[in-house]
């Protein structure tokens, strides 16, 4: 997984890579250089050959020295650089990639998800990158440089210094390899428990209020048990390494002198040597140890590659057209015929067989209980899903053939909840067309009733609006999000129970506003409430989705039951935006449903 | 000081194992101090000038000696550090278990003036730091501790001036790293605005995602990704380079070191004021002195964080919890649902009284409506009847019992809530409607469902009732009008004899809610319901109507009744007149 992720995107700053692994190796054979020139001053003092030798031996230490923190600077800056490009890379992919995405895509994962996927994730990957550039790359390098040092010195000790690598290498591998499931276990039941724990706390009045507090308590225990134990396991093979590379550590040294012993009395070897020895043994060990150390670090750098790639290789559920209509269609002709729609593996469709046609000019009405399916209609329309049975047409033309600039530039739809960004009022007006002029702003303003407010704010225009229009009601937003679609100018306009979050009075106006102001523009209205639709050219009734009726709102009060019990009134009592508009959890149905 | 023995409290049960583990890391460390000179004694045995033959037998006695006291400090070091994660997994897996069963404990005055992230921030990543302080500082601080003086007193009996020389380097080290690591921390803090800056964004972008699709927009939002995430890029690789150079200055300064005793062992040597096994022991203690000196160094800052951070643990550990249940609980005889509430008060603050005087009476089987402005009371005449606040004053009785004289759970169990803002949690829609009724069949959540007028869209889901729900990473994503009927199944399917619905119909339509209302008459005929509105449109079919302004009853009657009397309910009727 993270080789899949990583392996293109290196490729991208080889030159920059091969100069850091230059400058490891200048540093490592620095390193390891170091023993042998404390050898020859220990071997210079044994002989009694004067101080200027051991002098002259100190320097080149301490010239080896400043060479090694040189390389090891430039390493680290080399290291650094490269891997918060490639993070920087990596971000930028995903990014794109989820602005490619269909809506639906994006709320399957979920916004918040999807966030720490691009910060987070990369986060993690990036560290491990740097991990790899500055220390584990060295581990090798070391492993080489010392055996070839040594192998100067003497050849029998340093197939000892090679054999100590898998003594060490081996049962670390091993303990690694049982270790790494374990971390990503435990990795998961903490996020487990944390889970539960965020639901309880949010919960909390429908937990005791149900008196399952005790259930709770269990549930939660589950996972706390789990992750004992998995930490535990975790910390039981962790506790091997560090007395693990100590023993292996000391019994080869002890082995060095044995054999070294042997050689000395025989006269193979000098003492300088021995204790030359005795310094790579400890330098080759800690190479191996840091790899070990790679390898434990490794499991949440995966995770994280996992839920990039996750993100990476999702395609978009609506397909493109092969010889899409590239220019956006300017009649507005809208035509739904024999639509329905249903889930993969869903027992009952959401829709069936919708039939609709809206003229330009003509503000059609949906309306429908809770789960009738209105939202999905206008999915369906802006090609968040695809109809299962029948097609929609706009001026003749199937949507699915229409290239997504093409459908953007002829369909606008204001949300149940929209999001407004930061910014300022214009900015948001001219989301959907840069170019419009002040004028034409207010004239959008003041068909969505929200000429007056605008006017009030401290800036007007440009007043600021903070991240998803937190500094204004969610009947200003609502307006707003109507005045922005106006701005855009479609042929086509969805309007998603754009009552539901204003006052009665205000709904009214807006509806005749935009009655007035949609001469030869094609409306489809959604409301939950007779009252909210009563004044479209024509409603369509919509049940279990299914059409149950169609008509003007007389012809379906006289005539249609469903209508009628929609039609009852249920004025507010203080006039306030009614509570799922106000709460911030995420129930905005169009462009909502997986 | 209080903080550091309230923290250590916490760590009470573990006490014995800690401090087993503490001594035994302790007693390895000390032996492993010692094979750096045993060896040095072997080296010179070797070169020592002895006529005829090397004596092998006398190098192996002193080898095997090497061998045997690094297997026992390697085994009391491995049992040491088992007994150390034993200790503290074990202390904090029983914090994390207190920590939840004290949030169900907690009252809601407390819990609703929290942020909803700052009780579960103290539960997981306070917690976190904790765990992970404790793990160094027991793994770590006694190793280092005995591994730094054992090798002090080495190299003392070595060579009192070497020791000396390098330890002058030991002030330069320090001082080179708190430079680097102050001005790393400035750089850290350079990388967190950056990466919060990208976050923000991308948050926005992706939350918007929707609008800016079909508004054909993206390329300007790209423009302003791509100049946050170059921010991020040289931020990070900054950070990254200041706090990474702590090892390359710190291993220079080490090798200095090493460069010194190497020159001045080589000299002595030659002198003959050590001999070479010494030098070669001296060579390997200034090599181990560095590591825990910098452990040492860093766990400094991750003390400092651990207590911070165990503090906010106990601070929540510490908060005063709901008053337990009373000793010789009583409970009504029949659970036929009558409410009455005597001259009730409550107020969050002495000053600004929430309810004053409230009295009423319900007889069992009615329907009660509760309207009024947001901020009249309505939902915390809910939270006084299930006792999630205690009256200040006066009394709630449930079937002629005082409800402070009943323990919580019998009381819960006679009196439903669905409130306005629909709970549900990771698991599948069955599941969800179950929770009031565990064991509950799936034909029993079905009817329930269906009573609730929720099956139809529920079928229409991708799993249908398995369809799992609540969940981190998105979801179907449900209205708000469908999560309101999952929350009404649930309550129908618990089947308590007090129902109240706090604003639990607001995102239904008309028809949807009236069905729902019907259902409701019908399961709930002969028992109580409370119907906290904001509309009036759902109200007007009840037995009583209270409306509710600042804390007390301004009216109470009929619709008729009170359209009657003109007043309050009646101007509220006019403002918003039937078609």
């Amino acid at each position: 997984m993270l080789l899949r992720l990583l392996r293109t995107r290196v490729r991208l700053h080889l030159r920059p890579v091969g100069l850091l692994l230059l400058l490891q190796l200048v540093q490592t054979a620095a390193a390891v250089a170091l023993p042998r020139l404390n050898a020859a001053i220990v071997d210079q003092g044994v002989a009694s050959g004067g101080t200027g030798a051991i002098l002259r031996s100190g320097g080149a230490m301490l010239g080896l020295s400043a060479v090694q923190v040189a390389c090891t600077g430039g390493v680290l800056l080399i290291g650094s650089r490269v891997a918060a490009a490639i993070a920087h890379d990596l971000r930028a992919s995903v990014f794109r990639h989820v602005r490619s995405l269909g809506p639906r895509e994006v709320a399957r994962f979920g916004a918040a998800s999807l966030v720490s996927r691009t910060v987070g994730d990369v986060q993690q990957v990036q560290a491990l990158v740097l991990l790899v550039l500055v220390v584990t790359v060295a581990a090798p390098l070391t492993l080489v440089c010392g055996v070839v040092l040594a192998y100067g010195q003497d050849p029998a000790l340093t197939a000892l210094l090679v054999l100590v690598v898998p003594a060490l290498g081996v049962p670390t591998a091993f303990a690694v390899r049982r270790m790494r499931p374990l971390l990503r276990g435990g990795r998961t039941a903490l996020d487990e428990a944390a889970r539960v724990l965020r639901e309880q706390i949010g919960g909390q009045r429908v937990v005791r209020s149900f008196c399952r507090e005790e259930d709770e308590a269990r549930r939660f225990a589950v996972h706390n048990g789990e992750l004992l134990s998995l930490s535990l396991r975790t910390g039981r093979l962790m506790a091997l390494m560090s007395p693990l590379s100590g023993l292996v550590l000391n019994c080869a040294g002890v082995a060095v002198l044995w054999i070294g012993g042997h050689r000395i009395t025989g006269g193979g070897l000098s003492a300088g040597a021995l204790i030359a020895f005795l310094g790579y043994l400890s330098q080759v060990l800690s190479a191996v140890a840091l790899t070990a150390y790679l390898f434990v670090a490794l499991p949440r750098a995966e995770v994280s590659a996992e839920r990039i790639l996750e993100v990476l290789d999702t395609a978009a559920s609506v397909p493109q057209p092969r010889k899409p209509v590239r220019a956006p269609l300017r009649g507005g002709r809208l035509e739904i015929r024999d639509a329905g729609f249903r889930h993969p593996d869903a027992e009952d469709p959401v829709l069936t067989g919708v039939g609709l046609t809206a003229a330009p000019g003509e503000t059609v009405g949906v309306v429908g209980p809770t789960g009738s399916g209105k939202s999905t209609l206008l999915n369906l329309v802006l090609r968040l899903h695809d109809t299962t049975t029948g097609t929609v047409r706009i001026d003749g033309v199937d949507i699915r053939d229409l290239a997504p600039a093409a459908l953007t530039g002829t369909v606008s739809v204001v949300p149940q909840r929209p999001t407004l960004f930061s910014g300022t009022i214009a900015d948001n007006l001219r989301l959907g067309r840069p170019g419009a002029t002040e004028d034409e702003l207010w004239r959008a303003l003041e068909t969505a009733q929200a000429r007056a407010f605008v006017e009030d704010l401290d800036g007007a225009l440009l007043a600021p609006v903070r991240q998803g229009g937190a500094n204004l009601s969610g009947g200003q937003r609502q307006r707003l999000a109507i005045a922005r679609a106006l701005v855009a100018d479609p042929a086509v306009l969805l309007l998603d129970d754009p009552a539901s979050a204003l006052d009665q009075a205000t709904a009214a106006a807006l509806l005749a506003a935009l009655a007035r102001a949609n001469t030869a523009r094609t409306v489809l209205l959604t409301g939950r409430r007779a009252d909210a639709v009563r004044d479209a050219d024509r409603i369509v009734v919509l049940e279990a989705g299914r059409v149950v009726g169609t008509g003007t709102h007389a012809q379906l009060l006289a005539g249609n039951a469903t209508y009628r019990a929609l039609a009852r009134s249920r004025p507010s009592v203080d006039g306030d935006a009614p509570p799922p508009d106000a709460a911030d959890d995420d129930a905005a149905p169009v462009g909502g449903r997986a | 000081m209080t903080a550091v023995r309230r923290l250590a409290a916490l760590f009470h049960e573990e006490r014995l194992t800690l401090a087993a583990a503490l001594a035994v890391c302790a007693t390895g460390a000390a032996l492993a101090v010692s094979g750096p000179l045993l060896l040095g004694r072997a080296t010179d045995l070797l070169l020592a000038d002895t006529p005829g033959p090397f004596d092998f037998t006398a190098l192996g006695r002193l080898l095997l000696l090497v061998l045997a006291v690094h297997a026992a400090a390697a085994l009391l070091n491995l049992l040491g550090v088992r007994l150390a994660v034993l200790a503290v997994e074990r202390a904090v897996a029983r914090l994390r278990e207190r920590l939840q069963t004290k949030i169900a404990r907690l009252p809601f005055g407390f819990l609703d003036a929290q942020p909803r992230g700052e009780v579960l921030s103290r539960a997981t990543n306070d917690l976190d730091t904790v765990a992970q302080t404790a793990h160094q500082v027991v793994g770590q601080t006694v190793n280092s501790l005995v591994t730094i003086t054992g090798v002090l007193v080495m190299t003392c009996l070595l060579s009192p001036e070497l020791t000396l020389l390098t330890l002058a380097l030991v002030p330069v080290t320090a001082l080179a790293t708190r430079a680097i690591t102050r001005r790393a921390r400035r750089r850290f803090t350079a990388q967190a605005t950056a990466a919060g800056a990208l976050t923000a964004h991308v948050e926005e972008m992706y939350t918007g995602h929707a609008e800016l699709r079909a508004f054909g927009r993206g390329q300007s939002a790209t423009r302003d990704f791509d100049r946050h995430n170059a921010d991020l890029r040289d931020a990070a690789a900054g950070a990254q380079l200041l706090a990474g150079s702590v090892e390359p200055v710190t291993v220079f300064l080490g090798g200095l070191g090493y460069v010194l005793v190497a020159v001045v062992g080589g000299l002595r040597i030659a002198s003959g004021s050590m001999t070479v096994g010494e030098v070669q022991a001296f060579v390997q203690y200034v090599r181990q002195f560095n590591q825990p000196m910098a452990q040492l160094a860093g766990l400094t800052a991750l003390v400092q964080a651990g207590i911070a951070a165990g503090t906010r643990i106990v601070d929540l550990l510490d908060t005063e919890e709901q008053p337990p249940d009373p000793p010789r609980p009583e409970r009504p005889a029949a659970s036929r649902g009558a409410v009455a509430f005597e001259r009730v008060c409550f107020s969050y603050a002495p000053d600004r009284p929430l309810i004053e005087e409230l009295s009423l009476e319900v007889r069992p089987g009615r329907t009660v409506a509760v309207v009024g402005p947001t901020g009249a009371g309505k939902s915390t005449l809910a939270d006084l009847l299930l006792r999630f606040h205690e009256p200040s004053a006066g009394r709630i009785l449930l079937d002629g019992v005082d409800t402070a004289a009943m323990t919580r759970a019998d009381l819960r169990s006679r009196v439903g809530l669905v409130l306005q803002d629909p709970w549900l949690f990771h698991g599948t829609i069955e599941e969800n409607i179950a929770y009031g009724r565990p064991g509950a069949s799936p034909a029993q959540v079905e009817a329930a469902a269906r009573t609730a007028r929720a099956d139809h869209f529920v079928r229409t889901l991708p799993l249908g009732y398995r369809t799992v729900i609540g969940g981190d990473d998105g979801e179907p994503g449900l209205s708000a009008g469908e999560r309101q009927l999952i929350t009404i199944a649930r309550a129908f399917l618990a089947d308590p004899a007090v129902l109240v619905l706090d604003e639990a119909t607001s995102a239904l339509d008309a028809r949807t809610e009236e069905l729902v209302r019907e259902a409701l008459t019908a399961l709930r005929s002969g028992r109580t319901t409370f119907v906290i509105a904001h509309r009036l449109g759902s109200v007007r079919d009840a037995d009583t109507i209270l409306v509710l302004r600042n804390g007390s009853i301004a009216e109470q009657g009929t619709h008729e009744e009170l359209l009657a009397v003109d007043g309050a309910y009646a101007r509220l009727h006019l403002a918003h007149p039937s078609p």
